[in-house]
């Protein structure tokens, strides 16, 4: 039963707000909306930077919205504000429902009011008293930015924090209620070595979700020697040979080749475009048999994991791929509704501004049987990619990646680091042939940037080996 | 709110603090987006947004800042409260300041007053564009990305020295990017955008046919052999190209050990006698121009290169003074100021005698590769060591015949490109970064896999 009686005019974060989110439902639907969701956010956010040994940068911010989602038919209408008020809310439902040019009145019969309010950040208001200060976090970025000065080649050396406190209350005309507190922190280090002509990056970023003690317990003197090790290695690097060749891809990042040029194209909002070239391969072999992948939610602390999706649907595992052969797409409400592919718990958005997408979150190639020697033993002249640098897929799913770190591999040995070189393909063509799959999965943060934000993932894998890719050089 | 309430609100809240110096700078705005598929509307968005930046220094004359898009009176205490904090952690070693110049005059385009058309014109003029699009040519099968926008924003600077400044301002975008499909080929694509100051500024006609011949002059297409070879750059890749070396100009990546210039770079050559950029904000063909930037000082001209000459740098308050000059109004408004280009202009010089004038896109029968647009600059551009490899679009021009590229990246480096520029053509082109001429660069390794 609706409650007939208001008792707030403004959605207040700590209080039961049930009554008026109920009101600006029963609103959308009175006006016709088929489906009414809101999405409301308080965000608490702060980034350090730590230059040579001083902290040069510290930016708070703070912040609160909602997302207004109408459905009608088959679309949609969004609408973002900053105005939480009852009047500003409404106001915001209106506009969404003008939008959609509805005229049709009363679907208020499809609304039986708010379920029981579902609270998965019970357990985490103390978080934010628990996350380190300012003054904490500026202590071990200098003792991090310290450790990188290992000799007088390196000449710039930067550390990084930044910390997303997310508090979430998800309401829509099917029931949902939920609260949430999101918590991301993550820390990278930088250097460039120079001599002379020559000049090398090194960088590494770490990352988790939902543990205020994470930076704490970070290893900066192993992240920081692994950086060093890194642009000493690139520093005198010959640029690579470009060609068709065999690579080894390492562990942890590069899992980022999966998902640009796969993941992304199992989205439902791919389908909706037209644009993945997988969208009638449903249980048909679209990888090599090696291959199994994964898209999850539900890993603890890793950067893409959530008790809750942005529209208030637990998390589940999605094999999306088993043993070659394509099980599943990773969808959210409106994938559902234009696809058919049932939910997956992965509807998620940047923040209040975006209308929610389907979107990866923790997605990663399943380890096998091979250690990363048979891998690099069984190639005679190719490319092992230690580290991965960004990459992007195009409109069509021709993708590339930049290879931060690689080594090329002679007769089974890896040999001279190169640099320069950027892996070029396409899924449909790659995916087959990944052919061994390493016995080392790792999984590594990251933020991916679509249709709906840059939001936070994992991308992760063992050492895979692919059996002949385009390598981009000189 | 408005602006000028903003201002005394913030004044009296740092009064009740006893902060005694403080800046701030707001963005205000109501946008508006439709995209469609297959002529049902598929997102329509509307968002009113506001985003406040506070800057306070403390008695020790240390900066700190607060963003927030609260900007209720509470909201405004507790950013300047938390900005205060933040000073603590003031960076010792650069100083920042207000801008010397966040006072003097600012010129403002007169440009004539849109209002919103909304969302139901929006999205009748997408549709039809959509149709028309799909009907251009048999191979376009869809248009999956799509979007017509219109945005209506003030953004304010103001300190605690009296400096106030605000500008209202509309813009519109179409973008169309088509999807081709022909039997036993690979499925191609391209688009277009443009930009007006409102919708009813937009060539709507241009953006569809640049659109279709675009996507339909890749259909046919082939591999390329791994090579070098001489490059004519279109002014959209040469403007894409110059924008992700920018930190060459950058007072800001100078002083962060970034940049491949130093400070004592001003005179260097870095290319061709016959080529000037210029950085041009205020520029009469700039949609997004500003008069003013994070730190209130007046936008304006600046040579970058002339007579391929390093001429000037880019800077913020702290930069120009630690480099003895004067800001260039580039900066931003952040804890530490960034600084970034505006608007790029890159015209041929008055010394030009030794280019190769019969390299003309139109009308070279020579072989040669022409990259149209460039992708991925994020992941392929490695700006602190100058080099670069990304993939692009392009096509071979051979025997007399074009034949669209189907996956390949060009490599170099960028002090190299630049030096070993051969042709500047004389008809410079409008895009959505700046103006440019054809740019005509001599062996750059093209990866392909043929």
């Amino acid at each position: 039963m609706l409650s007939s009686q208001i008792k707030s005019n403004e959605i207040v974060f700590g209080n039961c707000n049930k009554d008026l989110l109920e009101e600006i439902i029963f609103y959308g639907m009175r006006l016709g909306a088929e489906f009414v969701e809101i999405f409301i956010e308080n965000t608490d956010n702060a980034s350090v930077l730590a230059e040579e040994d001083f902290i040069t940068s510290v930016s708070p911010s703070f912040g609160r919205g909602a997302g207004i989602r109408i459905f009608k038919d088959k679309r949609d209408g969004f609408v973002s504000t900053n105005d939480l008020s009852k009047h500003g809310l409404m106001r915001s439902v209106s506009q969404a429902i003008e939008m959609l040019d509805i005229t049709e009145k009363n679907n208020t019969d499809d609304f039986n009011g708010l379920k029981k309010h579902k609270d998965y950040s019970l357990s985490k208001k103390t978080w934010v008293d628990e996350v380190p200060s300012i003054h904490e976090i500026s202590e071990k970025l200098l003792v991090s930015t310290k450790s990188l000065k290992k000799n007088n080649k390196i000449i710039t050396r930067k550390g990084s924090y930044s910390r997303n406190l997310q508090e979430v209350i998800i309401a829509s005309s099917d029931g949902t209620y939920v609260s949430d507190i999101r918590l991301h922190q993550t820390v990278g280090l930088n250097v460039i070595a120079s001599d002379a002509q020559y000049r090398s990056n090194g960088s590494r970023r770490f990352g988790s979700s939902g543990m205020p003690n994470e930076f704490r317990l970070w290893d900066h003197e192993k992240a920081a020697n692994d950086v060093f090790e890194s642009s000493m290695n690139m520093l005198y690097a010959d640029y690579v040979d470009a060609g068709q060749m065999p690579v080894v891809l390492a562990n942890k990042f590069g899992g980022v080749i999966f998902h640009e040029a796969c993941g992304h194209l199992l989205e439902t909002t791919q389908i909706e475009r037209g644009t993945t070239p997988f969208v009638n391969k449903l249980n048909e072999k679209i990888a090599h048999e090696s291959v199994t992948a994964i898209d999850e939610g539900i890993s603890e602390g890793s950067f893409g994991s959530l008790s809750v999706d942005d529209e208030g649907m637990e998390p589940e595992k999605s094999v999306l791929i088993k043993d070659g052969i394509l099980k599943k797409f990773i969808s959210d409400r409106a994938g559902e509704l234009r696809t058919g592919h049932k939910r997956t718990g992965s509807g998620r958005r940047q923040n209040y501004s975006f209308a929610a997408a389907s979107r990866m979150r923790n997605t990663y190639i399943a380890k096998g049987e091979h250690s990363k020697e048979d891998l690099i033993n069984s190639i005679s002249d190719g490319l092992y990619c230690k580290s991965m640098g960004g990459g992007s897929v195009g409109a069509t799913g021709q993708f590339n990646f930049a290879v931060e770190e690689g080594y090329l591999i002679k007769n089974g040995k890896l040999t001279n680091p190169v640099k320069g070189a950027t892996l070029i393909g396409e899924a449909k063509e790659v995916m087959p042939k990944i052919s061994m799959c390493g016995n080392d999965l790792e999984l590594a943060p990251g933020f991916c940037g679509s249709i709906s934000g840059s939001v936070n993932v994992t991308v992760g894998q063992p050492h895979i080996k692919v059996d002949s890719i385009t390598v981009g050089g000189r | 709110m408005n602006s000028k309430e903003i201002t005394t609100q913030i004044s009296e809240a740092a009064d009740s603090l006893n902060l005694k110096k403080w800046d701030y700078g707001a963005s205000f705005s109501n946008d508006y987006s439709v995209q469609v598929d297959k002529g049902e509307a598929k997102q329509l968005k509307a968002s009113q947004k506001q985003i406040l930046t506070i800057r306070v220094w403390n008695e020790s004359n240390l900066v700190g800042i607060t963003t927030t898009s609260d900007i209720s009176e509470s909201g405004i205490k507790k950013a300047l409260n938390q900005a205060n904090i933040a000073s603590d952690f003031g960076n010792k070693n650069e100083r920042t300041e207000f801008s010397p110049l966040a006072k003097d005059p600012i010129e403002v385009k007169d440009s004539k007053k849109r209002n919103p058309v909304g969302i139901k014109k929006l999205l009748t003029l997408l549709r039809e564009a959509e149709v028309k699009l799909l009907e251009s040519h048999e191979s376009i099968k869809s248009v999956p990305y799509n979007g017509l926008s219109e945005s209506f924003y003030e953004r304010v600077y103001a300190n605690s020295d009296g400096a106030f400044r605000s500008y209202t301002k509309s813009q519109a975008a179409l973008y169309l990017y088509a999807r081709a499909e022909e039997k036993n080929k690979k499925p191609r694509s391209s688009g277009s955008v443009k930009l007006g100051y409102g919708v009813e500024d937009i060539d709507i006609e241009s953006c569809i046919k640049d659109a279709s011949n675009k996507t339909i002059s890749h259909l046919n297409y082939s591999s390329i052999k791994t090579h070098k070879y001489l490059i004519c750059f279109s002014p959209e890749s040469f403007l894409t190209i110059i924008n992700a070396f920018s930190s060459m100009f950058n007072a800001r990546s100078i002083l962060d050990g970034i940049s491949l210039s130093n400070k004592n770079s001003i005179g260097e050559k870095l290319s061709t006698e016959a080529l000037n950029i210029y950085d041009d904000g205020l520029h009469e063909k700039n949609i997004s121009s500003s008069p003013f930037d994070g730190e209130g000082t007046p936008t304006k001209r600046l040579c970058l290169i002339n007579k391929g000459r390093l001429e000037n740098f880019i800077h913020s308050e702290s930069t120009a003074r630690i480099f003895k000059t004067m800001p260039t109004g580039h900066a931003g408004l952040g804890s530490k100021v960034s600084v970034s280009p505006d608007w790029i202009v890159v015209e041929k010089s008055e010394e030009n005698a030794d280019l190769k004038i019969s390299l003309d896109h139109s009308s070279y029968d020579g072989e040669f590769v022409y990259i149209e647009e460039l992708n991925a600059i994020h992941a392929g551009v490695r700006a602190s060591q100058g080099s670069f490899s990304l993939p692009f679009d392009g096509w071979l021009y051979k025997n007399g015949k074009k034949i669209s590229i189907e996956s390949a990246t060009v490599a170099g480096d960028i002090k190299y490109l630049l030096k070993n520029i051969v042709n500047i053509e004389s008809n410079q082109e409008v895009t959505t970064s700046g103006i440019s001429p054809h740019i005509w660069v001599d062996e750059l390794s093209i990866t392909g896999d043929a």
